[in-house]
């Protein structure tokens, strides 16, 4: 286990060093100390490692994110995870806009609420969030599914392609293009394998309305030109 | 992108780090803002006193004599504390109209930046912590404080289109984005007989939140209605003598995060801004919602 103070240890000398792990390193266990809302922490690490972050952290926290497991013990600033490609990212507090955006793959778990534009254009990233998400959240998502234990703001799954969206409570108002359907066996399933995967225990798959997209958008027609 | 702070006291015990804790915040921002810097600064006021905020390019030149001339012009005493550029000049409450006036009849190389009983705005182009050095923002004290750095998008980078912004009484406000109907606004507020300095977006802004609270609004309704009557992408932070105001538009993508403790509540464009506050590990932090007015006055 090392542990990297940020008020002594520049930021790149951590990301460099998070960088020169691989498959196999002896070093799997970092701590930092001190992000204070610092930008870009644990960006584009490729290795199996656990980074835990003891703090509140900024913009694009654990971006790009390959096969690691991030934790960060405070709140994230916009864009943590953003366009993660596997491993976990764990924020226990809040996060801020668009987490998750463009996501590939891995899971993002968020303990607090997610702001708006949650999961915007994920494309095969898995996201839970126990509390609330924003405004336009899963915008033009490709694939992946994002489970939110609490309510979803206006516009949820606006001009959305094929990724699943679960929502425990309310939801403000649909985008255009996302419907309600049906929860069928393999989706209690997969949510189900989902929320075990996050840690979340004492909440059923039955407790979620699931929401897609009616794929009316797909190609442009005139007739929906009010639509856009 | 620019960047914002604001600190809003509850704890009087605070008063005298204001400034401190204000520059600390603003240096944070530098990034966001690199073109230039301003804050407004709410400090103590005095009974009967009021302050009229100054700027000039040429400050000797420009200063020189200013306050026995303006003592003349209005009956009164006057008197005027030079801060590089700028200059602070101190006259009874009730002269601060007449003396606005002959400063602007007589002395056209001077700009009044703003006024009131507790305002002092400050403003400069440049490197953001290196304009709060040159006014010394790190010794001065007071109950709230709001500062902005500024990358334009709207318009010239100048002294005058740095914010803050001050269009009424002790009123300030600055801006992270840019409005798309301020051009019609503005049409509007000079049949009103508002006057403008710039052609800064965000002062339309301001302007527009003056004009709602000289019809009776307080800034919480003046800033309500903002959000039906304003276009564009904006995060606004606003002070009053004694209040302290939040705003964003519908969209929100202007970034916020705000912090409360029993000693203040403080807005900062990004947490980084918040974590140089004293207890902030045990504060309330949250990210204002679109579309929602937030609001502090002290009685």
């Amino acid at each position: 286990m090392r542990t990297v103070d940020l008020a002594r240890t520049s930021l790149r000398e951590l990301n460099a060093e998070l960088h020169r792990q691989t498959e196999g390193a002896n070093e799997t266990g970092f701590v930092v100390l001190n992000p204070r809302g610092g930008h870009a922490i644990a960006v584009g690490i490729d290795a199996p490692v656990d980074v835990q972050i003891k703090g509140s952290v900024g913009y694009y926290c654990a971006g790009m994110n390959k096969k690691a497991s991030v934790t960060v013990h405070g709140s994230a600033g916009p864009g943590v995870a953003e366009n993660m490609m596997s491993g976990r990212v764990v924020v226990m507090g809040d996060a801020s806009q668009y987490a998750g955006a463009t996501g590939r793959g891995g899971l993002l778990v968020i303990e607090g609420n997610a702001s708006s534009r949650c999961g915007i254009s994920m494309k095969g990233i898995d996201i839970v969030v126990r509390g609330n998400i924003g405004h336009m959240s899963a915008f033009m998502a490709q694939s992946g599914n994002l489970v939110v234990l609490g309510d979803a703001g206006d516009a949820l799954g606006d001009s959305i392609y094929e990724a699943r969206l679960f929502v425990r409570g309310k939801v403000k108002r649909l985008g255009a293009d996302c419907i309600e359907k049906e929860m069928r066996a393999e989706h209690h399933e997969a949510l189900a394998k989902l929320l075990e995967a996050a840690g979340i225990r004492g909440v059923a798959s039955t407790e979620f309305r699931r929401y897609g997209s009616a794929r009316k958008l797909y190609n442009f027609n005139i007739d929906n030109a009010d639509a856009y | 992108m620019c960047g914002i702070v604001g600190l809003f006291l509850k704890d009087k015990s605070l008063e005298p780090r204001l400034g401190s804790l204000t520059a600390d915040m603003l240096a944070t921002m530098c990034e966001r803002g690199p073109d230039s810097a301003g804050f407004a600064i709410y400090g103590p006021a005095h009974a009967g006193e009021g302050k009229v905020t100054l700027q000039a390019a040429d400050p000797a030149a420009a200063f020189e004599g200013l306050s026995a001339a303006v003592s003349k012009a209005i009956g009164a005493a006057a008197s005027l504390a030079v801060k590089s550029t700028h200059a602070v000049l101190t006259i009874p409450a009730d002269k601060v109209e007449a003396a606005r006036a002959a400063i602007r009849a007589d002395h056209p190389k001077v700009r009044i930046l703003g006024s009131g009983e507790a305002i002092e705005i400050y403003k400069e182009v440049g490197w953001p912590t290196d304009v709060a050095k040159r006014f010394d923002l790190a010794h001065m004290e007071g109950s709230h404080a709001i500062g902005h750095t500024r990358m334009a998008t709207e318009s010239a980078v100048t002294t005058l289109a740095a914010h803050p912004f001050s269009t009424g009484p002790d009123q300030c406000l600055v801006h992270n984005g840019s409005l798309s109907n301020h051009h019609n606004l503005k049409r509007e507020l000079k049949r009103d007989g508002f006057t403008f300095e710039t052609d800064n977006d965000s002062e339309v802004a301001a302007a527009y939140l003056s004009w709602r609270m000289k019809q009776g609004m307080n800034l919480a309704e003046a800033l309500t209605k903002s959000l039906e009557d304003l276009d564009g992408f904006f995060t606004f932070v606003v002070g009053t003598k004694n209040g302290f105001g939040v705003v964003r538009d519908p969209i929100a993508c202007k970034p916020a995060v705000m912090a409360e403790t029993d000693q203040y509540v403080a807005f900062g464009s990004e947490y980084r801004t918040l974590a140089c506050l004293p207890g902030i590990d045990k504060a309330r932090v949250w990210e204002p919602e679109p579309a929602t007015v937030y609001f502090w006055e002290r009685s």
